[in-house]
């Protein structure tokens, strides 16, 4: 080779054809949908007026954030997504949008709905998203994923966090009624994904990720799935215990409690290949049902007694 | 000398391809609308807020 060809510039650089959905893949619409309805409900539940034009301006920046966290965290898992089944069809893994390309966008995102939420509402929300996606980018991707089978527990704070920060939004301060919410969200984190790390640990073996039933094997794994659910029941049934919200709630709660409860139990006794993997999709799926049948019922008892006054009054 | 410069094929830059171009286009206005998403946003939250739109508190 000779000395003009090693210096030779790269005459044909790679040219992006990626569109906006692929941009809009990064940002993990589904696990967005969830952030937002939970932020809502943190936002529904907080006391004062609140304008609609700055309840929406939240909920975008809320939501932006937790995409530009969804685009950071894509963007440093690149390698192991395409080792995945699960993350295979990823932008980044398919070639539709590089790794430098997805942490610019993420960065950016990041900038302007941690500053936009900062000057328009208030500077205890901007923090407390920027902290957000500080400590899902950061100390669970870059941290705790790759380093400890708890990754997911400690790391369930930061998909917990969005109605504290909708709280925080509307009120500037955080109170005991968002930290229930929060509370409800970080107990229910290992359930849910300790289901999906059961019927996917051939996935995460290949990725070498240290999931709980990689690490301390299935039946372990069963077990703290019970565990956690029978704590989960009764961190949800406290916002009704402690008196903030009235028995309608605590009885669905309870009700719903007790299908994850029979579901985990089933994942528990189940230990056939076969009736294994079918307990632990069952149980994956309730629990995205639960967490929303959960909130909407927080949700309807704010505006139901929101409307009581005028109903009563008319 | 001129003559023969100016017959010979351009050769210097790079020529996108159709799709290149279709999703630069499909970028260029998802930006647009972004950005005005975010003017509108601003010119809302200043009109809600009025005079109180300076007071941030911490």
């Amino acid at each position: 080779m000779s000395v003009l060809d090693q210096n030779a510039i790269d005459i044909n650089p790679r040219i992006s054809e990626a569109e906006v959905a692929d941009y809009i893949a990064l940002l993990k619409p589904r696990v967005m949908s969830l952030v937002i309805f939970t932020a809502l409900v943190g936002m529904a539940m907080a006391p004062g007026h609140f304008h609609p034009v700055l309840a929406f301006t939240s909920l975008l920046c809320i939501a932006v954030g937790a995409g530009a966290s969804g685009a950071l965290n894509m963007a440093l898992e690149g390698d192991i997504d395409s080792k995945m089944s699960r993350t295979a069809n990823r932008p980044i893994p398919r070639g539709r949008i590089t790794r430098p390309e997805a942490m610019a966008f993420g960065l950016t995102l990041s900038f302007f709905s941690v500053m936009t939420l900062g000057i328009l509402v208030n500077w205890i929300a901007g923090s407390l998203l920027a902290f957000t996606i500080f400590f899902y980018v950061v100390i669970y991707t870059m941290g705790l994923k790759r380093w400890t089978a708890q990754n997911i527990v400690i790391g369930g704070a930061a998909g917990a966090l969005p109605p504290v920060v909708a709280w925080a939004a509307v009120t500037g301060t955080v109170d005991v009624e968002p930290l229930l919410l929060f509370a409800i969200i970080f107990f229910w984190t290992p359930p849910h994904f300790w289901a999906l790390a059961l019927f996917r640990s051939d996935d995460y073996a290949r990725a070498g990720i240290p999931m709980l039933p990689n690490v301390a094997g299935p039946d372990a794994t069963r077990l703290q799935i019970l565990l956690y659910t029978v704590v989960l029941i009764a961190v949800a049934a406290a916002p009704w215990a402690l008196g903030y919200f009235d028995a309608v709630y605590g009885i669905v709660s309870l009700i719903l409690g007790a299908g994850m409860l029979v579901l985990a139990i089933n994942v528990y006794l189940r230990r056939e290949r076969a009736a294994s993997l079918r307990a632990t999709r069952k149980l994956f799926a309730f629990s995205i049902l639960y967490l929303f049948a959960l909130f909407a019922t927080l949700l309807v008892e704010v505006v139901v007694r929101a409307l009581a006054p005028m109903v009563g009054g008319a | 000398m001129i003559t023969a410069m100016a017959d010979k094929p351009e050769t210097g830059g790079i020529v996108l391809t159709e799709a290149q171009k279709k999703s630069r286009r499909q970028r260029s206005i998802a930006i647009a609308l972004a950005l005005g998403v975010l003017v509108v946003l601003f010119f809302a939250v200043t009109m809600v807020k009025g005079p109180a739109v300076l007071v941030r508190p911490m």
